[in-house]
């Protein structure tokens, strides 16, 4: 899958008249392997509860998901709980901010997410607050929430009741805000705009280029099209990538014949090939439906609180 | 003839786009975007200080030599005026850097002698400002990484092949300067009783 990624990658390349790029990829990929090694990594996000340092007793943990289902429902606002057993010497708004950036936790525009992040050894509490809720839940209004509400909590070791209080005061501080508007796929969306973006300027040009030969037209569009669903919407396998480098040929051959010849085809609308439509919109659906609980692309840029008990 | 035309221009488009025309333009607007951040997030930690120095001198009346350094900090920083088309100007942006480093030492000093004050640590107000200004070096924090991310990206796409032709023949876009962790910053500060 990796090596293939990258053939993608070198097709793509050719295609844009840049082939010696592969030295920069190289070197990025050098590059890349001589990082350090993160101390922390960041986990999967499963749901709402992710509860990776056993602290939340089950009866507790259904009850913080259905409160923050129920609150995503109809504010459309995310907040998601992280226990991790220890920081491995990161300081806790660093791993914050990490986390932040690789869950996107709340939904894309709105950036509306909120990450109740607690470290069992180092007893540390991070609220991170995302952009779009930093006017109601402000830096201040976090940080009392940890001081006044969980930390009392906390130090008895009545850790349930500190994750259900400071879960329903962060509800309570962020109610309103914003309204679930039943659009919950924007990302995906954008995917698929940005698919037929790039399939229209590739029509053109296998077009052009079809129009002068039949073997350039073939081929610009064998390697095109593959190309451009493999970058915009989803990595293909081998075998797909060959099947749509066939319908991509086909296409590529008798496209422009049917243009330049069939005048009666000219009312018929732009794409007479309606494969391409199919070929596309069956597997956008796969991508996100079957993660589960998924983040909706929301941004943060630092707001929130930390405080320790 | 006029087939032939249409294909010129229609590989001439796919040229441009393929040699980095459009990916520095982009890259350096996110630059820009990234750098808004940094500033807006500088400037909130300045619109604190005065309360927060209020705060403090209520309590700390012989605190007068650390309370006088961030005034004077903070009036150092708010006399440079460092806008985007600055970003290019590498003595401008250490000017900027120095200014900025200046100010969060004043201010780490401050939050040290703090320490005696056990009356003032109780305060209402203070723990208040005290949240509010841990946010602001935080999200100073983020935007700094933020910003730097995008100069690597920016830099690297101005100097990669083919776009550097594109760049030098076209655009001329410079390099820009990223934040440099600041002097003595590695080390913990101690506190002393």
């Amino acid at each position: 899958m990796k090596l293939f990624n990258r053939a993608g990658y070198s097709i793509y390349a050719q295609f844009r008249c840049a082939p010696r790029l592969l030295p920069a990829f190289i070197l990025f990929f050098i590059f890349w392997l001589n990082l350090p090694a993160h101390a922390l990594d960041v986990p999967k996000v499963q749901g709402y509860v992710n509860d990776y340092a056993d602290m939340i007793s089950p009866t507790a943990k259904a009850a913080l998901e259905n409160e923050l289902k129920a609150f995503e429902q109809t504010d459309s606002t995310q907040i998601v709980i992280l226990t991790v057993p220890s920081l491995e010497g990161e300081v806790i708004e660093d791993f914050g901010i990490k986390v932040a950036e690789s869950w996107k936790i709340g939904q894309k525009g709105k950036d509306n997410g909120v990450i109740f992040l607690v470290s069992k050894q180092d007893k540390k509490i991070r609220i991170e607050v995302g952009r779009g809720l930093e006017g109601p839940l402000t830096d201040l209004a976090a940080g009392r929430i940890i001081d006044i509400v969980i930390k009392p909590r906390f130090k008895r070791g009545d850790f349930d009741g500190g994750f259900l209080a400071g879960v329903s005061s962060l509800i309570d501080a962020a109610r309103g805000e914003f309204k679930a508007d039943g659009n919950h796929r924007p990302q995906k969306h954008e995917k698929s705009s940005r698919f037929f973006t790039f399939l229209m300027f590739g029509a053109f040009v296998m077009l052009f280029l079809g129009s002068i030969s039949r073997v350039f037209g073939g081929v610009s569009g064998a390697v095109g099209l593959p190309a451009i669903i493999h970058l915009t919407l989803l990595p293909l396998s081998l075998t797909t990538f060959i099947i749509f480098a066939a319908v991509g040929l086909g296409a590529g051959i008798f496209l422009p014949i049917l243009f330049s010849s069939g005048g009666q085809h000219r009312g018929g609308g732009f794409w007479p090939g309606g494969g391409y439509y199919g070929g596309g919109s069956g597997f956008s659906s796969g991508g996100s439906d079957f993660g589960g609980f998924s983040g909706g692309g929301g941004g943060f840029g630092g707001g929130g609180a930390s405080g320790d008990w | 003839m006029k087939r032939i035309a249409l294909v010129i221009l229609g590989l001439m488009l796919l040229t441009v786009s393929g040699c980095g025309y459009n990916t520095m333009q982009a890259n350096e607007e996110s630059v820009k975007a990234a750098w808004g951040d940094v500033e807006a997030s500088y400037q909130r930690r300045n619109d604190l200080i005065p309360n927060l120095v209020e705060t403090v001198k209520a309590y700390a009346k012989h605190e007068k030599e650390t309370l006088t350094a961030v005034t004077e900090a903070r009036a150092k920083v708010g006399s440079i005026q460092m806008s985007k088309d600055m970003l290019d100007n590498p003595a401008a942006f250490a000017q900027f850097q120095q200014a900025q480093g200046a100010m969060s030492s004043a201010l780490s000093r401050l939050m040290l002698v703090v320490e005696k004050y056990p009356d003032l640590k109780a305060n209402q107000n203070f723990q208040d400002l005290q949240h509010q200004l841990e946010g602001t070096e935080n999200r100073i924090n983020v935007a700094r990484v933020r910003y730097n991310k995008a100069i690597e990206t920016y830099n690297t796409s101005i100097r990669i092949f083919p776009n550097n032709l594109t760049n030098s023949m076209l655009l001329h876009l410079k390099l820009k300067e990223p934040f440099k962790a600041e002097a003595g910053a590695e080390k913990a500060p101690q506190v002393k009783f």
